[in-house]
């Protein structure tokens, strides 16, 4: 599944918007969780997950081909947490 | 932010009522939702991906108290971030972390 197959989905589900509408609403769905995430604020989504950001800090690492040993600087990254509901989803009984 | 946080900015952002943009964010999460239930992937251009992993039934242990526990087969959704959102959540490294006022 695409940006492109949500778009179709939301634009034959919905009713009352143009193919371009749609287009226009599922890009401003991402674009507004990838901005919370950028100002390293968390998205909860109720029912699906959360995004979470979270700080790594520096370790040791070894470049692989010379073995030399370096350190890693500190680095932000993105956490997906799927919500029990989704799981749940996944695993019907 | 929250889903209702999100569904207040479409509506501003899109011009639409409130209503239709809670009717727009929940297709959205229920198209991805039924994806991964079907055991399709999710791909979305500077965001990320969702895979499906399966995992064989394994015998773990309570850690309370330490009895082994059977755990069964089962399916979990996997986030990949987008090389594009790696890298501008990551240009921010090293600054304070916003504190959390939705807890």
């Amino acid at each position: 599944m695409t940006k492109a197959d949500i778009v179709e989905r939301v634009y034959s589900r919905m009713g009352g918007f143009t193919r371009r509408q749609a287009q226009e609403l599922v890009e401003s769905v991402f674009d507004l969780l990838k901005q919370s995430l950028e100002e390293g604020e968390k998205v909860k989504v109720s029912g699906f997950g959360n995004f979470v950001v979270r700080d790594k800090s520096e370790r040791p690492g070894l470049n692989p081909r010379t073995k030399v040993k370096i350190t890693l600087p500190p680095r932000r990254v993105v956490r997906f947490k799927p919500s029990p509901v989704l799981k749940k989803q996944l695993n019907p009984t | 932010m929250t889903k209702s946080e999100l569904i207040e900015r479409i509506a501003t952002m899109c011009s639409i009522s409130k209503t239709r943009a809670e009717l727009v964010v929940n297709e959205v999460f229920d198209a991805m939702t039924q994806s991964l239930a079907e055991g399709d992937h999710i791909e979305i251009r500077g965001f990320g991906s969702f895979t499906v992993r399966e995992y064989k039934p394994y015998t773990g242990v309570n850690p309370r108290t330490h009895r082994p526990v059977d755990v069964g087969a089962k399916k979990l959704p996997f986030f990949k971030v987008g090389k594009e959102l790696r890298e501008s959540v990551n240009a921010r490294a090293g600054t304070p972390l916003p504190s959390d006022s939705d807890d």
